[in-house]
């Protein structure tokens, strides 16, 4: 493992994604990747009493079906990093304090699950750790409640605005495997153009995974075309044309090869999710579910996920401030 | 019931209509071009409407297009002033505290009461399209 | 669009006010009824879970009127309920109407004060 360029770490001897796992709720069951899901729902309640139990069952259904699928047990996970977009991360802390591993709590928000990979990763490429466990969630209706409206407010959600997915994805990373490979983990930097429109992450974002690709590209050496597919985690609509634009200017054609979890997730003319998905559980079940088994079929053989993150709550945005955002990278090879 | 739509005052129906409408279709101005928030713009129409009820105009509309003007939330607005210096000339000055609310809580009280009776018999459900 | 929703409702209110009217009763009356009225279909429809719906196309259109107070004090108190009675649904009802009641009523005192001391 080695340091190249100014933040991108490089494993030589790169750690497997053994396997993964995820669950989605009912809208999700209606998109277009609804069969690479483990398990959907037919309701946000799983029957349960609230919607953030609710989530937290979802996240602990999805680590034990990962562990399940595995066939490794569960004393041999030796760590696990977990986050969500609920305060102080209640549903990773709920649903996974019967797990019994060592639990290392992680926030970036949307980019969580790409930073819990890297994480991961690093772990496993150490003497420290032969398996290493990650996972996110979020809920549609949790979200909502604390970040924006009652469900029930006959409000109107702007064209720009975003649907959170309701769902998990977990993986787990083990130190030897036959693949798909984490060949290199970028960590991205904090950034913040100035926008402060909470309905319009995408635009927020863009600039932030932009900061992240140039800078994975500009460490590794690497051009768009080296990969099969770059997977941008949240930016919708919006802030894919955003980012696409961008990184043109920046001399970095991404054009052929680019999608975003955000967009793939949902039919946007059938669904009204106007500027698509989002939220921790976009990128990890999109990852988990349809790109694993993409990975596994060789149907790709080289990809980049680039998860984003708004780092902001419900407070920061009441009193004004603008939206600092986030991006993680990881390659993936066979 | 023949009886009743036979003594329908249909010319003030339909202006409560084209008021109601009107006001409304400011409201949706004001979300589309300012991003304001629900609770900024229904606040905005209550003082709004209380301005115009204290300087005696909201009366004429509401004269004008009865329900179209005191449906819309300029309406509550209006009712609170209109009740607040109603109590003045009863009272004096202590009216100006009790007349706003005096005036307006059969509204009040019913939002609140159909409010709490929602939450005991009802959940909320994920928007479906 | 969201002027024939709004439109609409106050229609709905202008034919209970003519009701109550043929009833005999005076205009404050009328008025009182008709927001209790509109309050109690908008708190009905959002317990139905079909108000956030009609909320989508009418946008201000069923906002704007009573209707949209009515709703704003209905939903918290439902999306709240998992918090319990007191903190939940009691605390939160005003999350978002408590805004109006504040304005309104302190502009409506500001009205009487004025009135009072100006004797006008």
């Amino acid at each position: 493992m080695k340091k190249v360029g100014n933040q991108t770490i490089v494993f030589d001897i790169p750690p497997t994604v053994l396997e993964t796992a995820c669950i989605g709720g009912p809208k999700e069951a209606n998109g277009p990747l609804a069969k690479y899901f483990d398990q959907v729902l037919d309701d946000e309640f799983w029957g349960e009493a609230s919607w953030e139990k609710a989530e937290s069952k979802i996240i602990k259904e999805t680590v034990n079906r990962v562990v399940a699928k595995s066939k490794i047990s569960q004393g041999k996970i030796e760590y696990c990093f977990s986050g969500d977009l609920l305060n102080q991360c209640i549903s990773s802390g709920f649903g996974l304090r019967d797990l019994n591993v060592p639990y290392l709590g992680i926030f970036g928000a949307c980019s969580t699950f790409v930073e819990g990979m890297g994480l991961s990763a690093l772990f496993c490429n150490t003497p420290i750790a032969n398996y290493a466990l990650c996972a996110t969630s979020s809920h549609f209706c949790s979200a909502e409640k604390q970040f924006r409206f009652p469900l029930e407010l006959g409000n109107q959600r702007p064209q720009t605005s975003q649907w959170t997915v309701t769902g998990a994805g977990s993986a787990l990373v083990s130190k030897s495997g036959q693949g798909p490979f984490i060949t290199s983990f970028t960590p991205g930097k904090i950034v913040d153009m100035g926008i402060k429109d909470v309905n319009n992450m995408g635009a927020a974002m863009a600039p932030a995974a932009l900061n992240t690709l140039i800078a994975h590209f500009h460490d590794t050496g690497r051009s768009p075309s080296y990969y099969d597919g770059i997977f941008t985690g949240d930016l919708g609509y919006v802030g894919k044309d955003i980012l696409s634009e961008l990184s043109l200017k920046y001399g970095y054609n991404i054009s052929s090869n680019y999608n975003d979890c955000g967009v793939m997730i949902f039919d946007k003319s059938e669904q009204d999710t106007h500027s698509g998905g989002s939220g921790c559980a976009c990128c990890a079940t999109v990852f988990s579910g349809f790109l694993f088994n993409q990975l596994k079929q060789k149907k790709f053989k080289k990809i980049l996920l680039v998860a984003t993150g708004a780092l902001t709550n419900a407070t920061s945005a009441q009193q004004g401030e603008s939206i600092p955002s986030i991006a993680h990278a990881i390659s993936i090879e066979i | 019931m023949i009886n009743f739509f036979q003594n329908v005052d249909w010319i003030l129906v339909l202006k409560s209509f084209v008021i109601g409408g009107l006001i409304c279709l400011i409201g949706q101005i004001l979300i589309d071009k300012t991003k304001l928030t629900p609770a900024r713009i229904l606040v905005a129409y209550v003082t709004f409407g209380a301005i115009l009820g204290g300087l005696g105009i909201y009366q004429y509309l509401v004269d004008f297009a009865g329900a179209g003007a005191t449906v819309p939330l300029t309406g509550f607005g209006n009712a609170l002033a209109k009740g607040a210096i109603n109590a003045v000339y009863e009272k004096g000055i202590l009216g100006a505290f009790t007349g706003g609310i005096t005036a307006t809580a059969g509204g009040i009280a019913a939002a609140v009461f159909f409010g709490y009776i929602a939450a005991l018999i009802s959940k909320p459900k994920i928007k479906k399209q | 669009m969201h002027f024939g929703y709004g439109g609409l409702i106050c229609t709905i209110g202008q034919l209970i006010w003519e009701a109550c009217k043929q009833a005999g009763l005076n205009q404050e009356i009328c008025t009182t009824i008709v927001s209790i009225c509109l309050i109690f279909i908008s708190a009905f429809l959002t317990a139905l879970n079909v108000f956030n719906r009609i909320g989508k196309f009418a946008g201000a259109g069923s906002l704007v009127p009573i209707t949209g107070f009515s709703n704003s004090i209905v939903s918290p108190a439902m999306e709240y309920k998992s918090e319990g009675y007191v903190m939940g649904v009691g605390a939160k009802m005003f999350t978002i109407a408590g805004p109006v009641l504040v304005y309104g009523i302190s502009s409506s005192i500001i009205v009487g004060i004025i009135y009072a001391m100006f004797g006008i």
